[in-house]
């Protein structure tokens, strides 16, 4: 559906324009290896931006803190921590590659402001552990606001659109932004909560249609304590169903997300889904592709699909590819940096695995 | 007395009754309102609560009492400053009208809320999420249709939007919405009786004459259905039609449906006039509403001699309760105006 | 099959799109007042039998009125029909004959099929 009154342009953000300082996700890189890669690509050759991706960084505990193993104070520690490496490279806009760290962040961000005792007693700690002095970020922008930001600039680089070259019709696209990014503090969200518009506005921008479905909002499943005691996966999955069975009748293309954990949960589930139930929710058994929005603009801009790490989704997207007409070599998918061939991983017994060509 | 003046900024219901008083004791009174005609939100309004009587018979009594040849009624005029000056009081349309009076009366009543403020219900996103401004509307013509011309099978209310509702910081109960669900749900039940009709509320106030008698009536022969719980979400399905999220607190379980029309029972908001030009004279209250002396005798006074009000500048209230308290203010501006 | 440690769970939400609503209608046609029910929990507080189990007569009048009828037949068993309810209720539902009716539209629906 076209959404006919834009309000939530109401929802706009602060989005630093250059000099960022990168912080990585610790789980993106094995779930998804080649999002990060490929920001930090896209930044700083197509945008020429500087982006530092620092070395000694390290976890902002948003794993932990949500699953009610690390306490808020060490949180906002470990966080200044963070913004001191960030301090002394000199940088004043920090960007976090995780929804959830975004998240933690934007709450430490809040706390601070509104108890400023608490950043005091941060700052405290902090020299107590490690000797280390912060500046507190001028900006804090998820990678996906930037890419938001820059999406027209991008366009005008992209060798590909989301349209379906056998029909010319738009590509239909499921969004999901993740809670953290827009539920906790929907001011920080471009667009806010309800109707959040930054992958909406990739997706519009690129020639894609945004499907706009009941159970847009709801959670991807992933819910940290849901997933990680294995006696409550049967929540995750069961979040997971309810977002697919919702979306299914729209026959989306794909689906597009903003933080690892939902991308991980939306893809891998459906393989869980298929294995436990029989079911999945395309037409052709072999589920809908889920893809990072880093991903996307990688794949639009014509990089070569087995750099962007498309070889670990569960969910396979050539289908994908030779719907916008995408050229790749199938016989690379699994042939490491090296050159070397590095085996074909196991196929489910249901959901369908079809490398295409 | 007979040489005194009187101005009154707002013809809607207020305004009118007052000046109406006013008029038939001899004084010259000016009726400004800034839309073309007089009426107020009444205008919208089709059959009132809680008896069905036509809000056309008060709109030609409106008419009727604008004939009288000691109000002068002037439209098209928006005040947008009032002052006192002197032992007057001056009334101002950005600088190409002034009117000048021996007391002022302050009658620029309420705007409803706007519902797109709530915006996880959807209203301007969603076709078929309108408000009950939009439910007397479509009321007025006759039928009550989807945006694509369906007959609803089924249609939710839904209580208290812009009410009651920290979110929106109004924390006040607006009073008209919940009776007025009740009379849109025997609307609806009267032109599609085969079609099922659910209320969505945190309180059913009915604390009016006749109201808890209308409620019992919508449930025993409309069978209308109500679901103590609040619409989180609402969201359109494929074929357009919305679903809804809630709780059912009485039954402390989570509920979804799908309806054909969610009607959004929005609530009553000081207008910007009202808050513009209370702020002028030092009487702004809370939620931008007109600040009265005191509520016990003294409801319409304000605390700058010669400046009152009457009406839904100063809270939420009904037809009745408007008419009643602008009588009672004409009262008191007689009162004054013999002491000067 | 795989051991998977875990199994999808099941929804606890009150569909209405597919809940059952009619049966209520059977009943309301039986006992016009009890749509006037409006869930005070007068009749519960009063109840003789409530006082020993967990019968809750509001509740169950609820649960069917929302198509949820699974074991309101046994519910349904623990009350005496002694008439208590009906003595307080402030809107003058006829409690006894929704009782009564509940369990005939019930045992139609083969819920359970109860001596009457
Ligand atoms: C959805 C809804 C349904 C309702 N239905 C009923 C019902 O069925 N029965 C019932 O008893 N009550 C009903 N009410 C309440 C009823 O509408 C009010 O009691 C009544 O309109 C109040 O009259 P008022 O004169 O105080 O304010 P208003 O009706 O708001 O009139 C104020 C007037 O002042 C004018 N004005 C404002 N600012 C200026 C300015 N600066 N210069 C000049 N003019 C200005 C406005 O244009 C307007 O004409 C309903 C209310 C709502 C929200
Ligand atoms: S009258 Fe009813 S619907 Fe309106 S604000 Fe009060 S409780 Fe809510
Ligand atoms: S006392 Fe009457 S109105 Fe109250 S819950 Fe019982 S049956 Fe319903
Ligand atoms: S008739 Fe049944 S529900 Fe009513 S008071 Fe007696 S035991 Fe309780």
């Amino acid at each position: 559906m076209t959404n006919k009154k834009h309000f939530w342009n109401e929802y706009q953000k602060d989005i630093a324009d250059d000099n960022y300082y990168y912080e990585r996700s610790c789980i993106r890189q094995s779930f998804f290896p080649g999002s990060e890669t490929t920001f930090l690509r896209i930044l700083r050759d197509e945008l020429g931006k500087t982006i530092i991706d620092d070395q000694n960084q390290h976890t902002c505990t948003g794993i932990g803190y949500h699953s009610d193993v690390v306490q808020f104070d060490t949180t906002m520690t470990v966080c200044a921590r963070l913004f001191s490496l960030m301090s002394d490279k000199g940088l004043k806009n920090f960007v976090p590659s995780c929804v959830t760290s975004f998240g933690v962040f934007a709450e430490v961000f809040e706390t601070w402001n509104h108890f400023p005792e608490e950043l005091e007693k941060t700052r405290n700690y902090l020299r107590k552990a490690t000797g280390r002095e912060f500046k507190v970020p001028e900006n804090i922008a998820h990678p996906s606001d930037i890419i938001y930001k820059n999406r027209k600039e991008l366009k005008a680089k992209m060798k590909y659109q989301l349209v379906n070259r056998h029909t010319g019709k738009p590509l239909r696209v499921v969004e999901h932004i993740g809670c953290h990014y827009g539920k906790i503090f929907s001011k920080h969200a471009v667009g806010g909560a309800e109707f959040p518009q930054v992958l909406a506005g990739m997706i519009e921008e690129w020639g894609g249609e945004v499907i706009d479905y009941p159970e847009r909002r709801h959670c991807c499943g992933f819910g940290f304590r849901q997933y990680l005691v294995m006696a409550n996966r049967g929540y995750s999955v069961a979040n997971t169903q309810k977002k697919f069975e919702s979306m299914s009748p729209y026959k989306p293309d794909f689906v597009l997300t903003n933080c690892p954990g939902c991308t991980m949960f939306m893809d891998r589930w459906q393989y869980t889904i298929a294995e436990m139930e029989g079911k999945t929710y395309d037409e052709n058994g072999m589920g809908i592709p889920v893809l990072t929005y880093e991903e996307l603009a990688g794949l639009l801009l014509g990089y070569n699909p087995w750099d962007l790490g498309f070889q670990v989704h569960q969910v396979q997207v050539e289908p994908l590819l030779d719907k916008i007409g995408i050229e790749y070599d199938p016989s690379d998918k699994f042939v490491g940096k090296s050159g070397k061939f590095l085996g074909e991983p196991e196929k489910p017994e249901n959901l369908i695995v079809d490398y295409g060509k | 007395m007979e040489n005194k003046s009187v101005v009154i900024i707002g013809g809607g219901p207020a305004g009118i009754e007052a000046a109406n008083s006013l008029a038939n004791q001899g004084l010259k009174v000016t009726l400004i309102e800034k839309s073309d005609e007089a009426g107020g939100n009444i205008r919208n309004w089709v059959k009132l609560f809680p008896d069905f009587s036509n809000a056309e018979d008060v709109r030609a009594n409106f008419r009727n009492i604008l004939k009288n040849e000691n109000i002068e009624f002037i439209s098209n005029t928006e005040i947008s400053s009032l002052y006192r000056d002197g032992n007057h009081w001056i009334a101002k349309n950005g600088s190409d009208k002034t009117f000048k009076a021996d007391a002022a009366l302050l009658t620029t009543g309420f705007e409803v809320f706007d519902a797109k403020r709530k915006e996880e219900l959807g209203y301007g996103i969603y076709d078929n999420v309108i408000t009950s401004v939009d439910f007397e509307q479509m009321y007025k013509s006759g039928k009550i249709t989807t945006a694509e011309g369906k007959v609803p099978e089924r249609i939710a209310f839904l209580n208290c939007v812009g009410s009651r509702d920290e979110k929106v910081g109004n924390h006040y109960c607006s009073r008209v919405c919940c009776i007025n669900a009740v009379k849109q749900a025997i609307e609806f039940k009267e032109l599609v009786p085969n079609a099922k009709a659910f209320c969505f509320y945190m309180d059913m106030r009915m604390a009016g004459q006749f109201y808890e008698e209308l409620y019992r009536k919508s449930q025993e022969k409309y069978g209308v259905t109500y679901i103590r719980g609040r619409i989180s979400e609402a969201a359109a399905t494929m074929d357009n039609r919305i679903q809804i999220k809630a709780e059912d607190t009485l039954s402390a379980l989570p509920m979804k449906m799908t309806v054909d029309l969610l009607v959004l029972m929005v609530g009553i908001e000081s207008s910007s006039s009202t808050t513009e030009l209370s702020r002028q004279n030092d009487v702004l209250g809370l939620y931008g509403f007109s600040k009265s002396k005191g509520l016990y005798g003294n409801d319409n006074l304000t605390n700058q001699h010669g400046l009152f009000l009457a009406g839904t500048c100063k809270r939420p209230l009904t037809l009745p309760e408007t008419f009643a308290d602008a009588r009672s203010a004409a009262i008191e501006i007689v009162k004054y105006l013999k002491t000067i | 099959m795989k051991n998977w440690g875990f199994k999808i769970s099941q929804p606890r939400i009150l569909d209405f799109d597919t809940a059952d609503l009619e049966s209520y209608s059977r009943l309301v046609e039986k006992v016009p007042s009890a749509h006037r029910c409006l869930m005070c929990g007068a009749c519960t507080a009063t109840c003789s039998a409530n006082v020993h189990t967990e019968f809750n007569f509001r509740n169950t009048h609820l649960m069917f009125r929302r198509g949820q009828f699974d074991g309101l037949a046994d519910e349904l068993d623990k009350c005496m029909l002694c008439g208590k309810c009906k003595l307080v209720c402030p809107r003058g539902v006829n409690t006894r004959a929704i009782i009564y009716n509940m369990r005939i539209v019930l045992s139609d629906m083969n819920y359970k099929s109860i001596e009457l």
